[in-house]
């Protein structure tokens, strides 16, 4: 837009004269010179101010604490970690638990959301009072206040009871200390069955394919809703049979004053999990909504006119077209989610920014902690930009 | 004409049957999910009602509390004016009431465009100033004076040409004076003495805290946006890389470090003996951090500004700044008013953040109020109040947001 409304001062033919002091272009370079200047001169002397200030505070620079022994307890961790790891362990494990809240997150609330925006428009009033009231509702509450109610509704001993008292159902324990349940134990058999499950992936996905490429050559329908979960879910299971089906399983069962066995969902990670689902699943509710609502009426009428069920109207019509509006602004709730999945640190789940609170409290070394966290977050959110807008060119319009 | 007699006779089509017929059961699959849910609205309903209303305990009576089933809204009760004005004295909590009632009503003020105009420059002017003197009491100093003087200027209708230099030249010479004689060693200047009690940053708290970082933060990164928002679109490569990497930058951390920065950061950017107190420092990152998202909006209101008014203005040979400060931003601010509020819902509802770098917002002080050993298991009651709160302002606002935008786009297209 500026270079077409500049346009005119760039097509002009350079002019012979010497440069006057008044040219568009010695002017434009003027101010970029002293706004440069102006912004480089600050930054030196806020940096420079800030070595002074370290070296009078003895605080070391650099990057050497790294290696050091963090020495601090982290809650839970998807990798090994103990106090004698490394602070770069540390920060590693903290990471680790920012994504895995994160990407749980975003699809939870992707799904919810989907079915939250499609739920207002829906001709059931009550069905579209009820999304558009959890909507209006949810989305006008701070993220962080949610994440701390879930989390005091969590570890409330009026609302559940302590490990010693918890009565389980179906070897699962709902406890103030999280949610205890059994898994299997590990065996060679179940290794076998995840690969299965990756392997039972791509094989729907190419079935899927072969379906689409043989309906449209032939005319023949192939029953994918049938065939592609049962691809999904059988080729695991035929490969869980073959590695030796253990069927060996961990229960939780009281030990002391704690459960111990089987697998723990800590209230932390739920608290966070819940606020940044509900909270963001409002928002794509909305999102959806729009989305929908931006698809051509024509283009439903004309759908029914050619005798396509309601259901396959959404998925073939109107969803395509809608995801074009709804890519973009999803984009930026997931990249939303990703950053206040943060705000952990107020209930002590151990994230990044959780662990980077740590080091630098032990450390005192603010500017290096805080430089790797915003070159972590800020490296996240450029790969999640470019993977999105990857998508969304894929999914764009192909103008003919 | 004889088969139109034998027809059956035709639904009704108004009355409560045909609507819930309509609406509720048109088809089998719709008659099943209106079931469900009936079924388990009438399972939560009663029970959320039991707790909030019938069970829940309205007296101050933490014993009480204790043994019911419900909610305990004594602990509200009880500890509403800490909820609500933190540790601000208790006597002078009038003054933080009459600080948010007069910054939510400029903030109104300013959504309407009509009113735009130097009176309400002018207000801002003198309005910021002389509300933060009654916040914080104590002496006033110069730089308030110069501020307020300034909005007096600019009220009374004194041309630009030399309030903008006076105010501007005030202004630098404080900062000068302020720079050399922490350098030379000289006297810091005289302060006027004040008409309250001195309170400090420490104590404020509660919802007006909210109030004044949400609000502060917006109208003082509103020149900032601005300038970034024009950078960004500007044809030199140098200022232009300058803002994009400074709003891309901001807005890819989450505010929590932008915060951790602010709080951590500035006091060893600062030159030795300089110090901002903690709220000061919070305020600027929210500052930084709302120049960013209100950059982009504004960016959004500059490119719907049709081609041909830059060209016309290019075409009366004015210059960059009068083309921009007569033709461009009038047109584009008033365009970006219904996104803007949504901003300032969003900042509003951010600010809660500062908790974790230990200031006592309205949320902090929920949680200042359920650490009384007596009311500490009844913090989910003191959260649900904050919530309701929280949204009512929210609410309102994405109302009024709402409606403006119906009535710029009947104005417009």
């Amino acid at each position: 837009m500026s270079q077409e409304a500049h346009a005119g001062y760039r097509a002009r033919p350079r002019p012979q004269r010497a440069r006057s002091f008044y040219d568009k272009e010695v002017q434009g370079i003027l101010w970029q010179v002293v706004i440069l200047a102006i912004v480089l001169g600050t930054g030196y002397w806020l940096f420079s101010n800030m070595q002074h200030n370290l070296h009078v505070r003895q605080i070391q620079t650099g990057f050497d604490f790294l290696d050091r022994e963090a020495g601090y307890e982290i809650g839970e961790s998807l990798i090994a970690y103990s106090p004698a790891s490394t602070y770069a362990r540390a920060l590693v494990v903290g990471f680790l638990n920012t994504l895995h809240v994160a990407v749980i997150g975003v699809v939870l609330a992707t799904v919810l959301g989907v079915f939250i925006g499609v739920g207002t428009l829906s001709r059931n009033w009550l069905i579209a009072k009820l999304t558009a009231g959890y909507i209006h509702f949810l989305r006008n509450i701070p993220v962080l206040l949610q994440i701390i109610l879930w989390y005091s509704i969590l570890i409330s001993d009026r609302m559940f009871p302590g490990p010693r008292q918890a009565t389980p159902v179906l070897g699962t324990y709902l406890t103030q200390r999280g949610i205890y349940f059994p898994v299997p134990e590990p065996h060679f058999s179940w290794w076998l069955a995840a690969i299965g499950l990756l392997v039972g992936i791509v094989a729907a996905v190419l079935t899927s394919r072969w379906a689409k490429a043989r309906q449209e050559s032939t005319g023949e329908q192939f029953p994918t809703t049938v065939a592609l979960p049962l691809i999904v879910l059988a080729t695991p299971a035929l490969f869980w049979l073959v590695g030796g089906a253990s069927t060996a399983m961990s229960w939780p069962a009281l030990r002391g004053f704690n459960l111990a066995g089987g697998a723990r969902i800590t209230p932390e990670f739920t608290a966070v999990l819940f606020g940044l689902t509900i909270y963001t699943s409002a928002f794509i509710g909305e999102i959806v909504r729009a989305g929908i609502l931006s698809v051509p009426k024509g283009q439903i009428e004309a759908a029914r006119a050619i005798g396509l069920r309601e259901g396959l109207i959404m998925r073939l019509v109107t969803l395509p077209q809608a995801l074009r509006v709804i890519i973009p602004p999803m984009t930026s709730q997931f990249l939303n989610l990703t950053k206040n999945s943060s705000l952990a640190v107020a209930v002590g789940y151990p994230d990044l920014v959780s662990a980077a609170n740590t080091t630098l409290n032990q450390t005192g070394q603010s500017p290096e902690v805080i430089l790797i966290i915003m070159i972590v977050y800020l490296t996240t959110s450029l790969l999640t930009s470019l993977f999105m807008n990857w998508y969304n060119k894929r999914i764009a319009l192909v103008e003919r | 004409m004889a088969d139109v007699a034998r027809a059956r006779p035709v639904a009704p089509s108004h009355g409560p049957v045909a609507w819930m017929r309509a609406n509720l059961f048109n088809t089998p699959s719709n008659a099943i999910i209106t079931l469900v849910v009936v079924a388990a609205l009438v399972w939560v309903l009663p029970k959320l009602f039991a707790w909030a209303i019938t069970d829940a305990v309205w007296e101050i009576n933490s014993a009480k509390c204790r043994t019911a089933s419900g909610a305990c809204w004594g602990f509200v009760a009880e500890k509403y004016r800490l909820m609500l004005f933190g540790t601000y004295p208790y006597a002078e909590q009038w003054r933080p009431l009459v600080v948010s009632i007069a910054l939510v009503a400029m903030v109104v003020a300013t959504l309407n465009t009509r009113l735009w105009g130097r009176l309400l420059w002018g207000a801002w002017l003198i309005a910021l100033p002389v509300l933060f003197h009654l916040m914080q009491g104590g002496s006033i100093e110069l730089v308030m004076v110069i501020l307020a003087a300034l909005g007096g200027a600019v009220i009374v209708g004194l041309p630009t040409s030399l309030v903008m230099p006076a105010g501007l030249g005030a202004l630098g010479l404080l900062f000068l004076y302020w720079a050399l004689s922490g350098l030379l060693g000289l006297p810091p200047l005289p302060a006027l003495p004040g008409l309250f009690s001195y309170v400090e940053t420490e104590k404020w708290g509660g919802l007006p805290l909210t109030l004044i970082l949400a609000t502060v933060g917006i109208v003082c990164s509103f020149p900032l946006a601005v300038l970034l928002a024009l950078g960004r679109r500007s044809d030199l490569p140098g200022i232009k890389a300058l803002c994009i990497g400074f709003i891309e930058l901001v807005r890819g951390v989450p505010l929590i470090t932008v915060l951790f920065m602010a709080s951590l950061m500035i006091p060893l950017f600062l030159p030795e003996g300089v110090n901002f107190d903690k709220l000061l420092r919070a305020q600027i990152g929210i500052t930084l951090f709302s120049a960013a998202y209100v950059a982009e909006v504004i960016r959004g209101g500059l490119q719907a500004i049709p081609k041909g008014q830059y060209e016309a203005a290019d075409a009366l040979g004015l210059s960059y700044g009068y083309k921009t400060a007569f033709v461009v931003l009038p047109q584009a601010l008033k365009l970006v008013i219904p996104p803007l509020v949504n901003t300032f819902i969003g900042l509003f509802k951010d600010t809660s953040l500062v908790i974790i770098i230990g200031l006592f917002d309205f949320l902090g002080s929920i949680r200042l109020a359920s650490n009384d050993p007596e009311w500490r298991a009844f913090y989910v009651e003191g959260l649900v109040f904050a919530g309701l709160v929280y949204f009512v302002f929210c609410y309102a606002m994405a109302l009024y947001s709402r409606n403006l935008e119906k009535r710029l786009n009947t104005g417009h297209r």
